[in-house]
Protein backbone atom coordinates (compact mmCIF):
# COMPACT_ATOMS: atom_id res chain seq x y z
CA UNK A 1 0.00 0.00 0.00
CA UNK A 2 1.52 3.63 -0.90
CA UNK A 3 1.17 6.11 1.41
CA UNK A 4 -1.96 8.60 0.17
CA UNK A 5 0.31 11.84 0.58
CA UNK A 6 2.38 10.45 -1.53
CA UNK A 7 0.51 9.52 -4.28
CA UNK A 8 -1.36 13.34 -4.13
CA UNK A 9 2.27 14.45 -3.97
CA UNK A 10 3.23 13.20 -7.31
CA UNK A 11 -0.27 13.36 -8.96
CA UNK A 12 0.30 17.11 -7.98
CA UNK A 13 3.95 17.91 -8.93
CA UNK A 14 3.65 16.06 -12.07
CA UNK A 15 0.40 17.58 -13.18
CA UNK A 16 2.21 21.06 -12.62
CA UNK A 17 5.42 19.68 -14.60
CA UNK A 18 3.73 18.40 -17.60
CA UNK A 19 1.54 21.53 -17.86
CA UNK A 20 4.78 23.68 -17.50
CA UNK A 21 6.38 21.12 -20.41
CA UNK A 22 3.24 22.01 -22.15
CA UNK A 23 2.47 25.21 -21.82
CA UNK A 24 6.27 25.99 -22.38
CA UNK A 25 6.75 27.50 -25.87
CA UNK A 26 3.13 28.05 -26.82
CA UNK A 27 2.77 30.82 -23.71
CA UNK A 28 6.53 31.90 -22.39
CA UNK A 29 8.78 31.58 -25.01
CA UNK A 30 6.75 32.09 -28.13
CA UNK A 31 8.20 32.00 -31.68
CA UNK A 32 11.78 30.97 -31.28
CA UNK A 33 13.82 28.87 -32.62
CA UNK A 34 14.72 25.56 -30.42
CA UNK A 35 18.61 24.67 -31.17
CA UNK A 36 18.31 21.63 -33.21
CA UNK A 37 20.27 19.40 -31.02
CA UNK A 38 17.95 20.07 -28.48
CA UNK A 39 14.76 19.72 -30.66
CA UNK A 40 16.54 16.12 -31.85
CA UNK A 41 17.33 14.93 -27.94
CA UNK A 42 13.77 15.31 -27.22
CA UNK A 43 12.29 13.59 -30.27
CA UNK A 44 14.14 10.44 -28.37
CA UNK A 45 12.68 10.87 -24.81
CA UNK A 46 9.93 8.02 -25.10
CA UNK A 47 12.64 5.44 -26.35
CA UNK A 48 14.72 6.11 -23.97
CA UNK A 49 12.91 6.25 -20.88
CA UNK A 50 10.65 3.31 -21.58
CA UNK A 51 13.02 0.17 -22.27
CA UNK A 52 15.18 0.74 -19.24
CA UNK A 53 12.24 0.93 -17.00
CA UNK A 54 10.61 -1.85 -18.39
CA UNK A 55 13.87 -4.26 -18.99
CA UNK A 56 14.53 -5.17 -15.21
CA UNK A 57 10.78 -5.99 -15.36
CA UNK A 58 10.88 -8.32 -17.88
CA UNK A 59 13.99 -10.24 -16.43
CA UNK A 60 13.95 -10.03 -13.09
CA UNK A 61 10.01 -10.01 -12.52
CA UNK A 62 8.75 -9.12 -8.88
CA UNK A 63 6.14 -11.50 -9.00
CA UNK A 64 8.55 -14.65 -9.29
CA UNK A 65 10.75 -13.07 -6.54
CA UNK A 66 13.39 -12.02 -9.14
CA UNK A 67 14.06 -15.20 -11.00
CA UNK A 68 13.89 -14.81 -14.83
CA UNK A 69 10.73 -16.22 -16.40
CA UNK A 70 10.69 -18.02 -19.66
CA UNK A 71 7.15 -17.32 -19.86
CA UNK A 72 7.30 -13.74 -19.19
CA UNK A 73 10.30 -12.81 -21.59
CA UNK A 74 8.57 -14.49 -24.32
CA UNK A 75 5.03 -12.27 -23.90
CA UNK A 76 7.59 -9.40 -23.63
CA UNK A 77 9.22 -10.64 -26.53
CA UNK A 78 6.28 -10.97 -28.61
CA UNK A 79 4.83 -7.64 -27.76
CA UNK A 80 8.18 -6.32 -28.68
CA UNK A 81 8.39 -8.08 -32.14
CA UNK A 82 4.25 -7.25 -32.79
CA UNK A 83 4.62 -3.67 -31.79
CA UNK A 84 7.72 -3.07 -34.36
CA UNK A 85 6.19 -5.20 -36.85
CA UNK A 86 2.65 -3.38 -36.64
CA UNK A 87 3.54 -0.04 -35.94
CA UNK A 88 0.86 -0.21 -33.53
CA UNK A 89 0.31 -0.47 -29.72
CA UNK A 90 -3.12 -2.40 -29.62
CA UNK A 91 -1.88 -5.02 -31.80
CA UNK A 92 1.09 -5.07 -30.10
CA UNK A 93 -0.06 -4.91 -26.21
CA UNK A 94 -2.66 -7.91 -27.26
CA UNK A 95 -0.21 -10.39 -29.26
CA UNK A 96 1.69 -9.84 -25.53
CA UNK A 97 -1.69 -10.10 -23.04
CA UNK A 98 -2.39 -13.36 -25.45
CA UNK A 99 1.24 -14.98 -25.49
CA UNK A 100 1.10 -14.18 -21.21
CA UNK A 101 -2.33 -15.47 -20.56
CA UNK A 102 -2.24 -18.49 -23.17
CA UNK A 103 0.85 -19.40 -21.80
CA UNK A 104 0.25 -19.42 -18.20
CA UNK A 105 -3.33 -21.41 -18.99
CA UNK A 106 -1.05 -24.25 -21.20
CA UNK A 107 1.34 -24.27 -17.99
CA UNK A 108 -1.42 -25.13 -15.79
CA UNK A 109 -2.77 -28.02 -18.40
CA UNK A 110 0.45 -29.28 -18.04
CA UNK A 111 0.80 -29.62 -14.56
CA UNK B 1 -12.03 25.66 -48.15
CA UNK B 2 -9.92 28.19 -46.69
CA UNK B 3 -12.09 29.56 -44.52
CA UNK B 4 -14.18 28.36 -42.16
CA UNK B 5 -16.27 29.49 -38.78
CA UNK B 6 -14.81 28.25 -35.53
CA UNK B 7 -17.93 26.21 -34.86
CA UNK B 8 -17.56 23.88 -38.24
CA UNK B 9 -14.20 24.06 -37.37
CA UNK B 10 -14.70 22.25 -33.77
CA UNK B 11 -17.12 19.71 -35.05
CA UNK B 12 -14.28 18.58 -37.90
CA UNK B 13 -11.61 18.27 -34.97
CA UNK B 14 -14.76 15.99 -33.24
CA UNK B 15 -15.26 13.62 -36.10
CA UNK B 16 -11.66 13.66 -37.22
CA UNK B 17 -10.58 12.81 -33.38
CA UNK B 18 -12.62 10.06 -33.24
CA UNK B 19 -10.95 7.57 -34.36
CA UNK B 20 -8.24 7.88 -31.28
CA UNK B 21 -11.18 7.43 -29.38
CA UNK B 22 -11.01 3.48 -29.70
CA UNK B 23 -7.01 3.82 -29.06
CA UNK B 24 -6.98 5.54 -25.81
CA UNK B 25 -10.19 3.82 -24.23
CA UNK B 26 -8.48 0.38 -23.76
CA UNK B 27 -5.38 2.92 -22.77
CA UNK B 28 -7.26 4.46 -19.82
CA UNK B 29 -9.48 1.32 -18.51
CA UNK B 30 -5.97 -0.07 -18.45
CA UNK B 31 -4.90 2.69 -15.76
CA UNK B 32 -7.60 2.52 -13.74
CA UNK B 33 -7.14 -0.76 -13.53
CA UNK B 34 -3.65 -0.74 -12.51
CA UNK B 35 -4.21 2.22 -10.50
CA UNK B 36 -6.82 0.35 -8.50
CA UNK B 37 -4.36 -2.94 -8.19
CA UNK B 38 -1.82 -0.47 -7.05
CA UNK B 39 -3.92 0.49 -4.49
CA UNK B 40 -4.50 4.12 -5.02
CA UNK B 41 -7.79 5.60 -4.35
CA UNK B 42 -10.14 6.29 -7.25
CA UNK B 43 -9.67 9.44 -6.39
CA UNK B 44 -5.97 9.42 -6.98
CA UNK B 45 -6.54 7.46 -10.19
CA UNK B 46 -9.36 10.05 -11.60
CA UNK B 47 -6.81 13.03 -10.43
CA UNK B 48 -3.54 11.43 -12.54
CA UNK B 49 -5.49 11.12 -15.56
CA UNK B 50 -7.58 14.69 -14.83
CA UNK B 51 -4.85 16.85 -13.84
CA UNK B 52 -1.62 14.97 -15.58
CA UNK B 53 -3.59 13.58 -18.45
CA UNK B 54 -0.39 12.12 -20.10
CA UNK B 55 -0.76 8.07 -20.48
CA UNK B 56 2.55 7.25 -20.48
CA UNK B 57 4.11 9.30 -17.57
CA UNK B 58 0.66 8.10 -15.78
CA UNK B 59 1.58 4.36 -16.34
CA UNK B 60 5.78 5.14 -15.23
CA UNK B 61 4.65 7.40 -12.61
CA UNK B 62 2.42 4.59 -11.23
CA UNK B 63 5.12 2.03 -11.95
CA UNK B 64 7.78 3.76 -9.80
CA UNK B 65 5.06 4.48 -6.73
CA UNK B 66 4.68 0.57 -6.61
CA UNK B 67 7.93 0.31 -6.52
CA UNK B 68 8.87 3.33 -3.91
CA UNK B 69 10.98 5.46 -5.51
CA UNK B 70 12.06 8.63 -4.15
CA UNK B 71 9.25 11.34 -4.86
CA UNK B 72 12.22 13.35 -6.82
CA UNK B 73 13.07 10.27 -8.75
CA UNK B 74 9.41 9.42 -9.93
CA UNK B 75 8.94 13.13 -11.09
CA UNK B 76 12.56 13.52 -13.21
CA UNK B 77 11.72 10.18 -15.21
CA UNK B 78 7.73 10.72 -15.18
CA UNK B 79 8.12 14.22 -16.80
CA UNK B 80 11.07 13.10 -19.07
CA UNK B 81 8.78 10.70 -20.45
CA UNK B 82 6.71 13.81 -21.39
CA UNK B 83 9.71 16.45 -22.73
CA UNK B 84 8.24 15.63 -25.95
CA UNK B 85 5.66 17.62 -25.20
CA UNK B 86 8.13 20.95 -25.13
CA UNK B 87 8.42 20.31 -29.19
CA UNK B 88 4.55 19.94 -29.68
CA UNK B 89 4.37 22.89 -27.83
CA UNK B 90 6.92 24.53 -30.45
CA UNK B 91 5.61 23.63 -33.11
CA UNK B 92 2.06 24.69 -32.63
CA UNK B 93 3.20 28.38 -31.92
CA UNK B 94 3.39 29.63 -35.51
CA UNK B 95 -0.54 28.67 -35.85
CA UNK B 96 -1.95 29.24 -32.26
CA UNK B 97 0.88 31.61 -30.77
CA UNK B 98 -1.52 34.45 -31.69
CA UNK B 99 -4.52 33.11 -29.80
CA UNK B 100 -5.70 34.92 -26.20
CA UNK B 101 -3.42 33.46 -23.33
CA UNK B 102 -6.10 31.72 -22.10
CA UNK B 103 -6.80 29.86 -24.91
CA UNK B 104 -3.13 29.22 -25.11
CA UNK B 105 -3.40 27.80 -21.68
CA UNK B 106 -6.10 25.49 -22.57
CA UNK B 107 -4.62 24.18 -25.37
CA UNK B 108 -1.28 23.13 -23.54
CA UNK B 109 -3.63 21.18 -21.25
CA UNK B 110 -5.28 19.78 -23.52
CA UNK B 111 -1.70 18.85 -25.92
CA UNK B 112 -1.46 15.51 -25.41
CA UNK B 113 -0.15 12.76 -28.46
CA UNK B 114 -2.94 12.52 -30.84
CA UNK B 115 -4.81 15.74 -29.79
CA UNK B 116 -1.17 17.38 -31.13
CA UNK B 117 -1.26 14.71 -34.21
CA UNK B 118 -4.65 15.33 -35.62
CA UNK B 119 -4.35 19.27 -35.16
CA UNK B 120 -0.84 19.31 -36.70
CA UNK B 121 -2.02 18.08 -39.74
CA UNK B 122 -4.73 19.67 -40.01
CA UNK B 123 -2.51 22.95 -39.51
CA UNK B 124 -0.56 22.18 -42.46
CA UNK B 125 -3.06 21.23 -44.95
CA UNK B 126 -5.04 24.32 -44.29
CA UNK B 127 -2.20 26.80 -43.03
CA UNK B 128 -4.79 30.30 -43.70
CA UNK B 129 -7.42 29.26 -41.62
CA UNK B 130 -8.13 32.12 -38.79
CA UNK B 131 -6.48 31.66 -35.29
CA UNK B 132 -10.04 31.20 -33.58
CA UNK B 133 -10.41 28.64 -36.33
CA UNK B 134 -7.52 27.01 -35.26
CA UNK B 135 -7.88 27.13 -31.86
CA UNK B 136 -11.50 25.74 -31.95
CA UNK B 137 -10.42 22.18 -34.59
CA UNK B 138 -7.71 21.73 -31.73
CA UNK B 139 -10.57 21.83 -28.71
CA UNK B 140 -12.67 19.87 -30.98
CA UNK B 141 -10.52 17.16 -31.03
CA UNK B 142 -9.33 17.46 -27.58
CA UNK B 143 -12.09 17.37 -25.41
CA UNK B 144 -13.97 14.32 -26.43
CA UNK B 145 -10.80 12.22 -26.39
CA UNK B 146 -10.27 13.89 -23.13
CA UNK B 147 -13.58 13.16 -21.27
CA UNK B 148 -13.07 9.64 -22.51
CA UNK B 149 -9.90 9.82 -20.61
CA UNK B 150 -11.46 10.34 -17.33
CA UNK B 151 -14.19 8.39 -17.92
CA UNK B 152 -13.00 5.51 -18.87
CA UNK B 153 -10.14 5.36 -15.98
CA UNK B 154 -12.60 5.43 -13.18
CA UNK B 155 -14.44 2.66 -15.05
CA UNK B 156 -11.24 0.69 -15.21
CA UNK B 157 -10.94 1.62 -11.35
CA UNK B 158 -14.41 0.00 -10.82
CA UNK B 159 -13.39 -3.02 -13.03
CA UNK B 160 -10.20 -3.26 -10.65
CA UNK B 161 -12.04 -4.34 -7.89
CA UNK B 162 -13.56 -7.53 -9.32
CA UNK B 163 -10.42 -8.45 -10.60
CA UNK B 164 -8.67 -11.35 -8.34
CA UNK B 165 -4.84 -10.32 -7.41
CA UNK B 166 -3.89 -13.76 -8.40
CA UNK B 167 -4.79 -12.53 -12.26
CA UNK B 168 -1.31 -11.75 -12.60
CA UNK B 169 -1.85 -8.43 -14.03
CA UNK B 170 1.87 -7.40 -12.53
CA UNK B 171 2.78 -8.19 -16.43
CA UNK B 172 0.50 -6.27 -18.32
CA UNK B 173 2.53 -2.65 -17.23
CA UNK B 174 5.54 -4.25 -18.66
CA UNK B 175 3.26 -4.95 -21.71
CA UNK B 176 1.92 -1.89 -21.69
CA UNK B 177 5.39 -0.22 -21.86
CA UNK B 178 6.39 -2.56 -24.62
CA UNK B 179 3.46 -1.49 -26.94
CA UNK B 180 4.05 2.24 -26.21
CA UNK B 181 7.66 1.92 -27.61
CA UNK B 182 8.09 -1.02 -30.17
CA UNK B 183 5.94 1.24 -32.85
CA UNK B 184 8.81 4.06 -32.29
CA UNK B 185 11.49 1.73 -32.94
CA UNK B 186 11.62 2.82 -36.81
CA UNK B 187 15.37 4.24 -37.52
CA UNK B 188 18.90 2.73 -36.47
CA UNK B 189 19.26 5.39 -33.77
CA UNK B 190 15.80 4.95 -32.15
CA UNK B 191 17.11 1.20 -32.16
CA UNK B 192 20.40 2.36 -30.45
CA UNK B 193 18.54 4.65 -28.17
CA UNK B 194 16.25 2.09 -26.66
CA UNK B 195 19.13 -0.61 -27.08
CA UNK B 196 21.22 1.43 -24.84
CA UNK B 197 18.51 2.52 -22.68
CA UNK B 198 18.02 -1.27 -21.53
CA UNK B 199 21.66 -1.95 -21.07
CA UNK B 200 22.33 0.89 -18.48
CA UNK B 201 19.23 0.18 -16.94
CA UNK B 202 20.46 -2.82 -16.30
CA UNK B 203 23.92 -2.18 -15.06
CA UNK B 204 22.25 0.36 -13.03
CA UNK B 205 19.67 -2.01 -11.48
CA UNK B 206 20.74 -1.90 -7.86
CA UNK B 207 21.08 1.91 -7.47
CA UNK B 208 17.95 3.41 -5.69
CA UNK B 209 14.50 2.79 -7.59
CA UNK B 210 14.35 4.94 -10.59
CA UNK B 211 17.74 6.01 -10.34
CA UNK B 212 19.35 3.45 -13.11
CA UNK B 213 16.48 4.51 -15.47
CA UNK B 214 17.28 8.16 -15.61
CA UNK B 215 20.93 7.66 -15.95
CA UNK B 216 20.07 5.00 -18.73
CA UNK B 217 17.26 7.81 -20.39
CA UNK B 218 20.51 10.31 -20.28
CA UNK B 219 22.52 8.03 -22.19
CA UNK B 220 19.78 6.72 -24.30
CA UNK B 221 19.27 10.52 -25.57
CA UNK B 222 22.68 11.14 -26.75
CA UNK B 223 23.33 7.92 -28.42
CA UNK B 224 20.21 8.25 -30.18
CA UNK B 225 21.08 11.68 -31.37
CA UNK B 226 24.56 10.72 -32.03
CA UNK B 227 23.79 7.94 -34.43
CA UNK B 228 21.10 9.91 -36.12
CA UNK B 229 23.90 12.32 -36.77
CA UNK B 230 25.91 9.97 -38.03
CA UNK B 231 23.32 8.27 -40.32
CA UNK B 232 22.63 11.99 -41.54
CA UNK B 233 26.10 13.08 -42.32
CA UNK B 234 26.86 9.16 -44.12
CA UNK B 235 23.53 9.63 -46.37
CA UNK B 236 24.86 13.09 -46.97
CA UNK B 237 28.12 11.47 -48.20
Amino acid sequence: MIANEKVWTVIVLLAIGTFLIRFSFLGLVGDRELPPIILKALRYTPVAVLPGMVAPLVLWPAATQGVTDPLRLFAALVTLGVGMWRKSFMPAALSGAVAFYGGLWVLNLAS
Amino acid sequence: MSNVTPKSAALMGAKNGSPFILVLLPFAVLFGVLANQAGLSIEAAFGFSLLVIAGSAQFAALQLLTEDAAIPLILLASLSVNLRMAMYSASLVPHLGKAPLWQRALVAYLNFDQSYAVSSAKYQEEPNWSVPAKVAYFLGVATPLATIWYVMTLVGVLVGTSIPQEWGLDFILPITFIGLFAPMLRTLAHLAAAGTSVFVALIFVSLPSGMGVLIAALCAMVVGVVVETWMEKRGAL
